[in-house]
């Protein structure tokens, strides 16, 4: 039993230490990904793979619940996407900024206090003003992907029609467009911007 | 009956009287800091002057009373109105946000002010020097919109 506990957080604690490294090792890691992990995680192994698990399911979760807030808008559902809105500003304060590379601590944590503020404001808001919230977040949200890495490719898109002209932009993990700006009103407005791929 | 009636005045009129002597804590921090909004951005004074007649009451840390935020239970409600106001938005702590930070609630002081959900009506109703008509709403726009600007260079 112990044996098999072992093994299995050993090879989780690889694999998330192969996640964090690769953001510099990505040509090595798609040429020998079989040898690349286990010898890149020799190093980290004893002080950084906890660390890493945790720093991974945080944004992970940040991510599911960002998504979720998206799909809630795209159905026009202000209920839902209120729920959505107050578990991820309670997913953002509940990220201990500490597991993160020191040097990427001050502006994670600036982008998560900004997250939260955006979700608690969706999360009391009428829909109208969750999406601007929404809305504002996307920036944020694609920042904070370029300094942790994503869990998964997500699409940033945008439709030129949203307040008044102005335009703007949501993450989504489908490349199909579901407006969550317009809702049904205009479903399908928009195009993929970029594409944010996993690291 | 009339007894009754008659003794439930009084009690309701000792009470009103009572909590006039109840303590109540005002908005008045000064000094004026180099965080505060005007400041930070040495906004133009004719800007300066529409943002603290219109927003400052609630939103900064130097509230103007009016004489009758001296009487009881008046004076709490404007209370809890001006905590609540200064928890979504302080500008006399504005210079302290980090520049993601102050981009998220420029962003919604345009879009509080371009829908005119800001002033709040029940506010101008005793205030009509805070509303913000056509030209102050356009100036105020502008000029937010250009500080945003700044921020995001």
């Amino acid at each position: 039993m112990l044996v098999l506990i072992l093994s299995v957080s050993l090879s989780l604690s690889l694999i998330a230490c192969g996640n964090s490294n690769q953001n510099n090792q990505e040509e090595t890691a798609k040429q020998h990904d079989h040898s690349a992990i286990p010898h890149e995680a020799d190093h980290s192994m004893p002080t950084g793979s906890e660390m890493s698990m945790d720093e991974n399911k945080s944004i992970t979760d940040l991510i599911d619940d960002y998504l979720a807030l998206k799909t809630a808008l795209v159905q026009d559902d202000s209920k839902v996407a209120a729920n959505a809105g107050q578990k991820l500003a309670e997913e953002a304060s509940s990220i201990d900024v500490n597991t993160f590379e020191v040097s990427k601590q001050p502006e994670i944590k600036e982008i998560l206090e900004v997250v939260k503020e955006h979700g608690e404001h969706i999360a009391k808001s009428e829909i109208a003003h969750q999406r601007e919230h929404f809305e504002g977040m996307a920036k944020d949200f694609m920042d904070l992907l370029a300094i942790t890495g994503t869990d998964r490719t997500l699409y940033q898109q945008y439709c030129p029609m949203y307040d008044k002209g102005k335009g703007g932009s949501w993450l989504s993990d489908s490349q199909e467009i579901k407006n969550p700006l317009f809702g049904s009103k205009m479903l399908t407005c928009g195009s993929v911007k970029e594409t944010i791929s996993m690291k | 009956m009339k007894k009754w009636l008659k003794l439930s005045l009084w009690i309701v009129l000792i009470v009103l009287v009572g909590i006039q002597f109840v303590p109540v804590q005002r908005n008045e921090i000064e000094p004026v800091t180099n965080a505060d909004f005007i400041e930070h951005y040495e906004s133009p004074v004719v800007i300066g002057n529409i943002i603290r007649a219109s927003c400052y009451d609630c939103h900064s840390n130097q509230t103007k009373y009016p004489w009758y935020s001296n009487v009881q239970p008046i004076g709490f409600l404007l209370q809890n109105h001006i905590s609540e106001g200064k928890s979504e938005l302080n500008l006399s702590e504005f210079g302290l946000l980090s520049n993601r930070m102050k981009r998220t609630k420029l962003k919604s002081i345009l879009s509080q002010i371009d829908n005119d959900k800001m002033p709040m009506p029940s506010y101008l109703f005793l205030h009509s020097e805070a509303k913000l008509d056509s030209l102050k709403k356009t100036l105020l726009v502008s000029y937010f919109d250009s500080i945003l600007v700044d921020i995001d260079r």
